[in-house]
């Protein structure tokens, strides 16, 4: 071998020029992020100075109004509640339920490979599709009417998907290793979902169902093509009573053109981020929670 | 066929992963209450039969088989053959070990749950892990997690789950490849004090291994079309001194791998 093509002298690093390279893409990657947070924060600062003062109890647990002083968004935001739990005890069991047929159950052919595509295809579908689907299929074929459970079981349909997604990714997450230790000791397909996969799945599955509900409380869209309500002076006690919800509220006040009810549309945003928030955190906290104990 | 001299036999067993054949014709014979130990160069199918034996290769969906595997008198693979019946009967413990993420008391009750257990769970769960070396260990943390436990002890943990069942055979896939030395001497004497109650098959590619804990070793090999095949079985002693096939010797030797 010729030592002389390895000298000291036919090496240059150009150490200085590399690291400022690096420091470069550093200050861009930093500044990509800054933006969305820069972004963010002004859109926050603004209907928070805006809209904090209207955030008092009357606009809690008053009804809309003409007066913009004495309006409130209680019809609403209990109407995003019932929404929210009816499309939950809709969706969540059923998206679970097929999460564990897709992953435990169904063998692999033809059939369950184009229900796996078209259940990742549905998720992308635009949420206003669901609301005239919704429309058409449950208010006007099935006649229920411009009622809650129409909104609520279109909903569901929105936000199947994604619990059916989120569970299967999060049965995939348990190891194999798992399974096959419990069939070993003669455990049946059964024991094995129930005893095994799901307890070190449910963060998971939790954190979907949460975050699907999430999705299904901030949709405007669907609601306005379903419900077509604003101006509610009652509150929903029963599925089958007609409802409104905190966007739709909020949209038809930032519509007007009195400032005062721009304010008013500013305090039910901020609440609406709050409910959202609190949800996002709750999921957070579950999947914390639980996987430090369910880790490998 | 003299029914209780041999636990598990296999008779001509052919062993396809779709079109691909893992094992050709393989005819084997296993003693109760002894340890077999299952040799050859990686791919030759061992872990393949090893699986036979519990059916755990049902589990995959392109498997399929041709031949005969009995357990005592009964064929393993009829259609009336119930597969967790048999995996209740056959236990098993993996290579990597494999403790569910729950506390050590309930990776062991888990079993004894499933399997309809009448008795008193604590003493058979204390049993359990004294037959495997690992009461003293856990005693005082038996609600612990099993994943805090250190790899060797997972895998007497393994050990002790699948005997918490009461098989009468336990297939062992190279129970101590992912462990240190030391882990892998108390697996190995651990072998060494359950042969005799329980009958032992293990898949090994160490081959002193093979030498320090089997009664009787069987040596596979690959042909050219990749299926692994039995080249021979005897004790272990004669295996390794004195083998009746040059293969076996190039082998052991370590003239090939």
């Amino acid at each position: 071998m010729d030592k002389n093509i390895f000298k000291k002298e036919h090496y240059n690093q150009h150490l200085t020029r590399r690291y400022s390279i690096g420091k470069i893409y550093f200050t861009i990657f930093f500044s990509c992020l800054m933006v969305g947070i820069i972004g963010l924060l002004i859109l926050l600062g603004q209907i928070f100075t805006q809209g904090v003062g209207m955030l008092t109890w009357t606009f809690i647990s008053s009804y809309p109004s003409r007066h913009p002083d004495q309006a409130g968004i209680l019809a609403a935001l209990v109407g995003s509640v019932w929404l929210m739990g009816l499309t939950g005890i809709l969706a969540v069991p059923f998206g679970i339920g097929t999460a564990i047929y897709l992953e435990e159950y169904a063998s692999k052919n033809k059939f369950t490979q184009f229900i796996e595509i078209n259940i990742s295809n549905l998720a992308g579908v635009p949420s206003i599709v669901y609301g005239l689907l919704g429309l058409a299929v449950f208010v006007e074929w099935l006649n229920m009417g411009r009622t809650l459970i129409a909104g609520a079981l279109t909903m569901a349909l929105l936000v199947m998907p994604i619990v059916i997604l989120a569970s299967r990714e999060a049965i995939r997450q348990v190891p194999i290793s798992h399974r096959e230790a419990a069939y070993a000791l003669g455990a049946t397909r059964w024991e094995v979902v129930k005893s095994i996969v799901l307890p070190s799945a449910i963060p998971g599955i939790m954190t979907g169902a949460i975050l699907s509900m999430s999705r299904a409380v901030g949709e405007a869209a669907p609601v306005l093509a379903i419900s077509a309500l604003v101006y509610l002076t009652f509150v929903p006690t029963d599925p089958l009573d007609r409802f409104t919800v905190m966007p739709i509220q909020i949209y038809n006040w930032i519509s007007r053109p009195q400032d005062e009810f721009r304010e008013l549309a500013a305090s039910g945003i901020i609440l609406l981020l709050v409910v959202l928030l609190s949800m996002n955190s709750v999921a957070i906290y579950i999947r914390s929670k639980y996987q430090t104990k369910s880790e490998e | 066929m003299i029914a209780d001299e041999y636990i598990l036999s296999t008779n001509n067993l052919n062993v396809y992963y779709g079109t691909f054949q893992a094992l050709t014709d393989v005819t084997l014979k296993i003693k109760p209450h002894i340890v077999t130990a299952l040799i050859g160069p990686s791919g030759c199918g061992k872990s393949t039969l090893l699986r036979c034996f519990n059916r755990m290769n049902d589990l995959i969906p392109i498997f399929s088989l041709r031949g005969s595997i009995r357990y005592k008198n009964q064929e393993l693979y009829n259609q009336d053959t119930d597969a967790t019946t048999v995996r209740s009967q056959i236990g098993m413990v993996f290579q990597k070990p494999n403790p569910f993420p729950k506390s050590i008391y309930e990776n062991l009750a888990f079993g004894l749950r499933i399997n309809g257990y009448t008795g008193n769970y604590d003493e058979a769960i204390e049993n359990s892990l004294r037959r495997s070396a690992l009461w003293d260990e856990v005693k005082d943390r038996l609600n612990k997690s099993a994943i805090g436990l250190s790899g060797g002890q997972q895998q007497r943990l393994c050990i002790a789950r699948a005997l918490a069942v009461n098989p009468e055979v336990i297939l062992m896939d190279e129970p101590a490849s992912a462990l240190d030395p030391i882990a892998t001497l108390a697996i190995e004497e651990l072998i060494r004090e359950l042969s005799g109650s329980v009958t032992i098959v293990i898949v090994t590619h160490n081959m002193q291994q093979a030498g320090r804990v089997s009664d009787e070793t069987a040596f596979l090999m690959v042909n050219e079309n990749r299926a692994g095949y039995l080249v021979e079985h005897d004790d272990t002693q004669k295996i390794f001194t004195n083998p009746s096939e040059e293969r076996t010797e190039a082998y052991i030797t370590g003239r090939f791998s």
